[in-house]
């Protein structure tokens, strides 16, 4: 017996048990075997619903665990932190026939998955607000902000804000409409907010380390910039200014 | 942070989950110290971290690895390694604890401690992982007695004698766990009590007691499965007072990780746990 051979039949459930792999009386054991299969299976399984609550919630517990099963097996953890595992899913999703209907959904995994990054990436200290209207009296074109390493922007061409919020928070019914959505993480907890019409060009810009002139530049329409910054401030997301 | 340097006292401890945070901080009697699982607490920082900084402060913490595959053909993954003496410089916990077990294969992670048949070469791979172990980490590892489900036709040497010699070449201590014990005898077809009576309870640095489950194999013969989901069962509570008996009081940890139940319920376990140390005290 080999680990190859053992790995290979634990991801595979029409494999055979691999030789050598006996009960303690010599016997061959294809259900002891099954105890490692479904502990594989069922843990990974457990921990992708842990990281797509609102996969979940769309799709239901029991459709999502075949889905799921679906996707370890084309996707096995690479890392041993299980806390980012299933950074394929959106891909996965675009390609997986039985929910081809659903065009919005590898959109909403990026959201969940784009919350749990957030959730633990690093901790960093906001600008306060005064230091910050300090700084607006000047040349405000030439300033680049740092941003928290918890902010995430997620594009879409779907109302992901909306579908997220009609199903997190009771919200209203999404409009089809395309929306783009910020990440922020004040203090510990993510939380999702849509961004205005053409802000997401800016942010992106901001986010690359461009200044806010060029990224200004960048915005695919008028926009209103007292608004972003205003979410940037409130969600504690600016932690320096350089010029 | 509290001074880890003293290692973790012979009183109950428990798995910690998130969800106890408040509870413990109000009142964790008669739960003295709390393991961690390694992997949970690599990331770059938010709220698992920052919890973590503030029972570090008031309780002795345990580092319990289940991710560093020391029983795998391949060599130890040097990230993995690197990212362990990061989390163990940074909290200088009490103690570092991992699995004989493998549970990572040609890059893809299984999250599950896998076996590991006992042969000579085994543990001439085994010693040498914990070798490096102790070296990058600077400091004794304690390594933990598997539950294991099947057997090996290639297996030549008993799990007792297997890790006392792998104890033995590397200086490395022993957690033994209580419910693995009696879990691989029913499905290995031992006798605990003698697997207990045997083990060189001197290199045991903590207990680890936790729930399982019962199945049948394909002959009828009864299965068990190590859940980590219900209370401690009463033979292994038997087994748990015949090694404090034996060995004095030892670091207990009560293990619940899955339908983790509310804290008064974990605390109970923690009480039963008590009452068995504290006559030896």
């Amino acid at each position: 017996m080999t680990q190859s051979h053992f790995a290979a039949a634990l991801l595979d459930p029409d494999a055979p048990v691999p030789v050598g792999v006996i009960d303690p009386r010599g016997h061959p054991a294809p259900k002891r075997f099954a105890v490692y299969r479904n502990n594989v299976a069922g843990s990974l399984v457990e921990a992708l619903k842990a990281a797509f609550p609102m996969l979940v919630k769309l799709l239901g517990e029991e459709f999502f665990a075949a889905m799921a099963l679906a996707f370890l097996r084309a996707h096995p953890p690479k890392s041993r932190i299980l806390m980012l595992y299933g950074d394929e899913m959106p891909g996965f999703l675009e390609q997986f026939q039985p929910v081809a209907h659903l065009g919005y959904l590898p959109d909403i995994a990026r959201v969940d998955q784009a919350l749990r990054e957030s959730y633990h990436s690093a901790d960093s200290t906001h600008l306060p607000e005064v230091e910050f209207h300090r700084l607006l009296g000047q040349d405000i074109a030439a300033l680049r902000l740092r941003l928290a390493p918890s902010l995430r922007l997620i594009r879409s061409r779907w109302p992901i804000f909306s579908i997220w919020a009609a199903n997190h928070d009771n919200g209203p019914t999404p409009k089809p409409q395309a929306e783009d959505l910020l990440i922020l993480r004040p203090e510990f907890d993510p939380r999702p907010q849509l961004l205005p019409p053409g802000g997401a060009a800016f942010l992106a810009g901001l986010m690359a380390g461009r200044t806010l002139g060029e990224s200004l530049d960048l915005a695919t329409g008028p926009i209103d910039l007292a608004a972003i910054l205003g979410l940037l401030i409130s969600g504690r997301a600016i932690v320096g200014v350089s010029k | 942070m509290l001074d880890q340097s003293h290692g973790l006292p012979a009183k109950p401890g428990v798995g910690y989950k998130p969800q106890h945070f408040q509870a413990i901080l109000q009142d964790a009697r008669p739960v003295g110290w709390l393991e961690i699982h390694a992997e949970n607490y690599m990331g770059a920082g938010g709220r698992p971290l920052a919890q973590l900084r503030h029972l570090a402060e008031r309780f002795p913490i345990s580092v319990h690895g289940v991710g560093l595959s020391i029983g795998g053909e391949g060599p130890l993954d040097r990230d993995h390694l690197d990212r362990l003496k990061y989390l163990c410089d940074w909290l200088q916990p009490a103690s570092f604890s991992e699995h004989l077990a493998w549970s990572t294969h040609d890059g893809a992670f299984l999250n599950d401690l896998l076996p590991v048949p006992y042969t000579m070469a085994t543990l001439a791979r085994v010693a040498d992982h914990i070798d490096r172990v102790q070296s990058v980490l600077g400091r004794r590892m304690h390594l933990e007695n598997p539950s294991t489900y099947v057997a090996f036709a290639e297996t030549a040497m008993g799990e007792v004698d297997f890790l006392t010699e792998v104890a033995r070449r590397t200086g490395c201590g022993l957690l033994l766990d209580v419910n693995n014990v009696y879990v691989s005898g029913v499905n290995q077809n031992y006798d605990p009590v003698a697997y207990i009576d045997a083990f060189p309870l001197h290199l045991v640095g903590e207990i680890h007691l936790g729930g399982h489950h019962e199945d049948r194999d394909d002959h009828g013969q009864r299965l068990l499965i190590d859940s980590h989901g219900a209370e401690v069962t009463d033979p292994v509570w038997a087994l748990y007072a015949r090694v404090i008996r034996r060995a004095g009081p030892l670091p207990t940890l009560i293990e619940w990780d899955n339908d983790v139940p509310d804290w008064p319920r974990l605390a109970a376990e923690a009480t039963r746990a008590a009452r068995i140390l504290e006559p030896v005290r």
